[in-house]
């Protein structure tokens, strides 16, 4: 029994690292702000990590089968630059038309109300899935390598968000933008469910913020489930030995479009998450960039190994925790903004190091090259 | 198959297709100005003697990106250190600046290649962190506004100015190329850098000290990336923020449509070469069309998603 548990925790150093790293930091964050371990300060914080959760958990997916995915922070900004248009919530719905070289075409009325914003949620999260099934079947079918084929897609996406919206704008319905950037209580109280929020059962919760739980949600009912199925076990076998995996007789194919798929959908959540809580669409390419790229970061402190195989996307999201939890405390002690983005380099430098470390004690130099 | 690649060897077949690709777009290009412009601006030497000059820059940012992505490795770090360079070398200025600047982007590279050779960190993550902290660095230097230093005479001149009508920033793009090929080509370094980038411990069985190859293909890639920064500081008379930041992902696609494969061992310099004057005609034809910036990156991303499905597609696993 405790050998089984060595071994669990041996397998899982990683996550167990970030996620103790995490809880240190956060600790001593909510020590030294003023207003520490409050709801709002949780709020505030819920608020400011789900974007880059979203994008870590989505480039862990096809880090594990071994590819890369540029595209994300593409994908995160196609979404966010679509909801600015699908969830406006205006009653009466929202006249939709395209302007290509001056040629106006009218695509009829998207609608409006409670109805028309869970349509225009979905509708997001298709467009996500759709961006990152195409990036699956070039990756498979095309037979290009997916940092290329991502790089490529990417463009495409980013053009398609600036075709979208030349200017920064838009709108999001203030209703939705209230409640998924509130606490639980908030949230209640905006869709009229229990009671308003006043339900005696309720009171002990409400002041969970909404983006913790969505993102436990969606770690719970996409996440686990894909991990336990066959996919899921298939996108891992891809990761480690493609070759063998192939023998073994699993739908490599399918795994790896999967794995790019589902990348998609998460960072299309990511994106809709910051229209809503920016409440506009903005084709901005150097956010686009910082977030593809801290993407990796969070992958990496989360434990996932970049060559594939182990790791998991809850620990890209302590990854991405990690992260932001250090550009809070840049907040706390006053550090010249000029600085920070100098500190945020060294700490991430100084934690691949460290994690690097082990090379040293490796006695056989042929084991570096693997 | 056979008689489609006739003569021609697996490295050759890239090169030739994206040449026919360049005569396509010049093609298409003089057909869309004629109509409507009545004119040729694509066709006369002067134009396109311009456009080189200002792809020169991309030229010497990919040489050095190449040599890297021939080892399988790639470096994240050239926007800044690029753009480092061209800072410390407008303010130290006088007839050091061009040296100091080299020198920014030598010890960049060296230290990628230390974090990337023994400490084992992958390029991708390193070179990251190492861009981060260049660029932290450069904003707590200038206090985050454009340096108010200005290029020396010697890196405008380099940059800016012609000798018998060719400007003089090709001069230096074909000296690099030069060297970079002879590297390549017919030198012990070149073939370590093709053997590494096939298969690391194979090389290293062989005797080869692989470590320190890739300490060395880093620091070329850091002083290509300087040299680029030190010549764009001359050509625009000064050094701004995030001037290095449009050169990153254009000179990966200009290595990779040039035929080089990304994860290394595969690739000749005369592809990269094609490669980057596929991507600035490209440029140059979209800005004549006026296309908006929308259009232009989905053209980008097709065309290199086109160029790799037609010769750049992996072997199968099952294969």
């Amino acid at each position: 029994m405790l050998d089984d548990l060595a071994i669990r925790v041996r397998q899982n150093i990683g996550l167990l690292t970030a996620i103790l790293l995490f809880c240190i930091l956060y600790l001593l964050y909510n020590l030294t702000h003023p207003k520490g371990f409050s709801s709002a300060v949780l709020v505030q914080n819920g608020n400011e990590i789900f974007a880059l959760a979203m994008l870590a958990m989505a480039q862990t997916v096809p880090v594990l089968a071994s590819g890369l995915d540029l595209s994300v922070g593409a994908v995160m900004t196609m979404v966010g630059c679509f909801a600015s248009y699908l969830l406006a919530g205006a009653v009466g719905g929202t006249p939709l038309h395209l302007d290509i070289f001056g040629l106006q075409l009218g695509l009829g009325t998207f609608p409006g109300g409670t109805s028309g914003i869970l349509l225009g949620l979905a509708a997001c999260a298709v467009i996500g899935l759709i961006a990152g099934f195409v990036n699956g079947c070039i990756v498979v079918y095309g037979r290009i390598q997916p940092i290329i084929a991502t790089l490529a897609t990417g463009a495409v996406y980013i053009g398609i968000a600036l075709f979208l919206r030349p200017t920064p704008g838009g709108k999001i319905d203030e209703d939705l933008n209230w409640a998924l950037t509130n606490s639980l209580g908030d949230f209640a109280a905006t869709v009229h469910i229990f009671n308003d929020g006043s339900a005696t059962w309720f009171s002990p919760i409400a002041w969970i913020p909404v983006p913790f739980v969505l993102l436990v949600l969606i770690a719970l009912l996409v996440w686990v489930p894909f991990r336990r199925s066959v996919l899921g076990r298939a996108v891992y076998a891809v990761g480690s030995a493609e070759g063998a995996a192939y023998m073994s007789g699993l739908p490599i194919a399918r795994a790896k479009i999967a794995a790019f798929t589902l990348a998609g959908f998460f960072a299309g959540c990511g994106g809709l998450f910051l229209a809503i809580q920016t409440s506009s669409g903005n084709a901005d390419i150097p956010q686009a960039g910082a977030y593809t790229l801290n993407s990796i970061a969070s992958v990496v402190i989360g434990g996932t190994s970049l060559l594939g195989g182990t790791g998991s996307a809850i620990g890209s999201i302590f990854g991405a925790m990690i992260l932001r939890v250090i550009s809070f405390f840049f907040r706390i002690f006053d550090i010249a903004p000029l600085l920070q983005p100098l500190f945020e380099g060294l700490i991430l430098l100084i934690a691949v190091s460290i994690g690097a470390l082990g090379v040293l004690r490796v006695k056989n130099t042929l084991e570096l090259f693997r | 198959m056979t008689t489609v690649t006739l003569g021609l060897s697996r490295d050759d077949r890239p090169i030739l297709i994206a040449a026919l690709f360049i005569f396509v777009i010049l093609v298409a290009g003089t057909v869309y100005t004629f109509a409507r412009f009545g004119s040729a601006p694509l066709l006369s030497p002067t134009y396109l003697l311009q456009q080189l000059q200002v792809g020169a820059f991309l030229g010497i940012v990919s040489a050095g990106m190449m040599v890297v992505i021939l080892i399988a490795q790639i470096d994240l770090s050239v926007p800044w250190t690029l753009a480092a360079a061209a800072m410390m070398a407008t303010s130290i200025g006088g007839p050091l600046a061009i040296p100091v600047g080299l020198g920014v982007g030598l010890l960049v590279g060296i230290i990628n290649g230390i974090g990337v050779a023994y400490l084992r960190v992958p390029s991708m993550i390193f070179t990251l962190g190492v861009n981060a902290v260049m660029r932290g660095l450069m904003v707590a230097h200038t206090g985050g506004y454009a340096p108010q230093t200005t290029a020396t005479e010697l890196m405008r001149t380099l940059a800016g100015d012609r000798t018998l009508g060719i400007p003089n920033a090709l001069f230096v793009w074909a000296a690099v190329s030069v060297l970079v090929a002879v590297i390549l080509q017919r030198t012990p370094l070149g073939r370590y850098i093709y053997a590494i980038g096939n298969r690391e411990s194979a090389a290293y069985l062989a005797g080869i000290d692989t470590r320190r190859v890739t300490v060395i293909c880093f620091a070329l890639c850091g002083l290509a990336a300087a040299l680029t920064g030190v010549l764009l500081a001359g050509y625009s008379t000064k050094a701004y923020q995030g001037m290095g930041d449009t050169y990153l992902l254009p000179s990966i696609a200009a290595v990779v449509i040039g035929g080089t494969n990304i994860l290394g061992g595969r690739g000749r310099y005369l592809g990269t070469l094609v490669g980057v004057v596929l991507i600035v005609l490209l440029n140059s034809v979209l800005s004549i069309m006026e296309m908006p910036e929308a259009g232009r990156q989905v053209i980008y991303g097709l065309v290199i998603i086109l160029m790799l499905l037609v010769y750049g597609r992996g072997e199968r696993v099952t294969s």
